[in-house]
């Protein structure tokens, strides 16, 4: 089956800047797929190209068989998009607005169905500017539906939003899956991509440097399963002479690395013998977070990689 | 171009400009109290006739009565008759706080019968030049026709200066055109410098730019709705001029393509002037250096013909002073080929102007 995007090589530089450097991406139809990195890593230069309203400097993207960009009056009509911090006219009510989009399209859609299906029926009449940002959000979701899309470009959908309006709109995704829509979202919520996506791929400094299930990511990415241990700092000190892999002391726990059942049996024998001090005892591994943490650093709320020194977070568009 | 695409932005469009109700006011509402304002102000000093005070001391005499029925016929002057009994003239006047006076001495018939030299005492304000000079003007008329009367020769009527043009029309007539002239300019100026600056930074461009309404449908839809606007204004600045202070301006149906391609022109240099503008901010500034130099200096409040020579050519490169002249020429003078040498230079700019903007302002960014 044909891939419904398609991206092989991508480049766009802004100037001497490459904001996307060399990526490829290949969609199924029918899944989610998040795009996932820090502001400024090249997420939302990448979905613009992909929706045809920003031309590349580079390499070969398909969406639906089409070129974006020399094609985009055919894709028009098979995409739906929401833009980052989507915006309409102040005065105009949902309602209004889906019979104005149904007017450009030449779609005859119902708005009150169309607006249930994104729980915004209750607003249908109210101005835009009086909309809360989950409710504009969600209007958003209405319009880019209004052309029965097959594919929806959703970037950054609950940026700025706070975690009950983030919530009810992942509800809204997550229902707009039905029918084998693809989705292709954009986020820097880890939380948000964990929650929706089929497959993610990590982008950062323009570059793709992780992609797959999130379990096939930590699976790669991820350091080995580790036996936690409560006790001592001495605890920690003394395995660390003896245990053939690391061992290291997190939050006052004693971390120890372990590849096999037996080797956790054979920790536990030794600690057992050794008369050190212990109480409780678990096992961990490591989150989509913690490799991504260990791969771009820390993001804040608003999406911004958290000082490291020695990097140098990439300024111009996201 | 399709023309439901067209009427759906038009929809959007209308609503938005009608709920915001600033624009509405601008567009319907400011001019119509503008018309009443300089309508109230200037349509008494304004028109045709100024008073004078005349004192006759000559009694009934023929030879009076005929200097009066020419001053009157001047159409310059309404006389009003002061007694023969207030003492002197000049103090009665200027107790009065009026400006003009004349005084026609005793034995004026005699003296006028005999062929004898007879003074006829005019007084003026020299604090009110435009009075003097009309007075002054339509009493050496009269003076002149009783001359021409005395040697036997026919009065020649129409030669003096006084009654071509500052008595065959009055100010109200020029104030019609001027205010329509207005609303053609300011409405879509303002609003497409704000609207083109606005739409950029909200993004509404961009997420129009997701649907299949191009840019020339956008902008022809936001062309129609400055027409709507301007039609109405036209309508309402007639009835107030006409109703209310005798205006005679009449449209006709040269007035119609000028309400077309005026508002054209404006909403194409308006929003070429928002495109180029970084900010909303700057924008409105910029639409403001442009409109309002535009407003006073292209006949908008006053007849260029009353401006300095060297306003008058400034007047010349406005687009706006186009727009008036024809509305002047079609709706007060009747000037058919002034006003098909106004159009030309209008439709030109217009076409020019839309041409300009649809290349000019993008959607997309680069």
């Amino acid at each position: 089956m044909e891939p419904t995007v398609e991206v092989q090589g991508l480049v766009k530089r802004y100037g001497p800047l490459a904001a996307v450097d060399g990526i490829d991406l290949k969609l199924r139809a029918g899944e989610v797929f998040a795009f996932l990195g820090p502001n400024g890593a090249g997420k939302t230069t990448t979905v613009e190209v992909l929706e045809g309203i920003r031309p590349r400097s580079a390499g070969k993207v398909r969406v639906l068989g089409h070129d974006p960009w020399t094609e985009r009056a055919k894709l028009q009509r098979r995409v739906g998009v929401i833009p980052q911090d989507f915006s309409f006219f102040d005065k105009i009510t949902p309602t209004e607005a889906i019979q104005f989009y149904a007017r450009l399209f030449d779609k005859r859609p119902d708005p009150v169905s169309l607006l249930r299906e994104v729980e915004l029926e209750e607003k249908a009449d109210d101005q835009f500017e009086k909309l809360s940002g989950g409710q504009k959000q969600k209007l958003g979701l209405a319009l880019a539906l209004v052309n029965d899309p097959e594919v929806l470009f959703l970037d950054e959908p609950t940026t700025g939003l706070d975690p009950q309006a983030r919530r009810t709109v992942w509800t809204v995704i997550r229902s707009l899956r039905k029918g084998g829509r693809t989705i292709f979202l954009t986020t820097h919520y880890l939380e948000e991509a964990q929650s929706l996506a089929d497959r993610v791929a990590i982008i950062d400094h323009g570059k793709i440097i992780a992609h797959g299930t999130p379990g096939e990511i930590i699976e790669r990415f991820g350091r080995p399963q580790r036996l936690v241990l409560e006790g001592p700092p001495s605890l920690a000190k003394a395995l660390e002479g003896w245990w053939r892999r690391p061992v290291s002391l997190v939050n006052g726990r004693t971390e120890v690395e372990v590849q096999a059942k037996e080797e956790i049996l054979e920790v536990l024998q030794w600690v057992s013998a050794s008369g050190l001090a212990w109480s409780g005892v678990g096992t961990t591994r490591d989150t989509l977070e913690d490799v991504f943490v260990r791969l771009v650093g820390r993001i804040d709320e608003g999406g911004s990689r958290a000082s490291e020194p020695g990097t140098d977070a990439k300024g111009g568009r996201t | 171009m399709r023309p439901s695409r067209v009427a759906a932005y038009l929809l959007v469009f209308a609503r938005t400009y009608l709920r915001s109700r600033v624009g509405l006011f601008f567009s319907l509402i400011f001019p119509i109290i503008l018309i009443l304002l300089f309508g109230s102000i200037f349509s008494n000093t304004g028109s045709s006739s100024s008073p004078v005070y005349v004192q006759n001391l000559d009694g009934t005499s023929v030879a009076s009565q005929m200097f009066l029925t020419s001053l009157n016929a001047t159409g310059a002057v309404s006389v009003h008759m002061v007694s023969s009994s207030v003492g002197n003239l000049s103090t009665w006047l200027v107790s009065k706080g009026y400006t003009a006076g004349i005084v026609l001495p005793a034995g004026f018939q005699a003296s006028f019968a005999a062929h004898r030299p007879v003074k006829v005492i005019v007084y003026t304000d020299p604090a009110q030049p435009s009075t003097a000079g009309i007075v002054q003007g339509a009493v050496g008329y009269a003076v002149t026709s009783m001359n021409y009367a005395q040697s036997g020769q026919a009065p020649v009527v129409g030669t003096m200066e006084l009654n071509v043009g500052s008595t065959t029309y009055q100010y109200i007539d020029y104030l019609v055109p001027g205010l329509i002239g207005f609303s053609i300019l300011t409405s879509p100026m303002f609003s497409m410098t704000n609207i083109a600056a606005q739409y950029k930074k909200q993004k509404l461009f961009r997420q129009l730019s997701l649907t299949p309404l191009t840019r020339g449908e956008w902008l022809a839809a936001s062309v129609l709705w400055y027409l709507v606007l301007v039609f109405a204004s036209t309508v309402v600045m007639l009835a107030v001029g006409r109703g209310l202070f005798g205006a005679t301006a009449t449209p006709t149906l040269l007035t119609i393509p000028f309400l077309i391609f005026g508002p054209m022109l404006f909403v194409s240099l308006g929003l070429l002037l928002g495109t180029f503008s970084k900010t909303p901010e700057s924008a409105s500034v910029v639409g403001n250096l442009v409109t309002f130099p535009m407003m006073f200096l292209s006949g908008t409040f006053f007849p260029v013909s009353l401006f300095p020579d060297y306003l008058q050519a400034v007047a010349h490169v406005l687009p706006l002073y186009y727009v008036i002249d024809g509305l002047n020429n079609t709706m007060v003078f009747q000037n058919t080929t002034g006003a098909l040498t106004d159009l030309l230079v209008v439709v030109g700019l217009a076409v020019l102007l839309f041409l300009a903007a649809i290349r000019a302002f993008r959607w997309q960014e680069e």
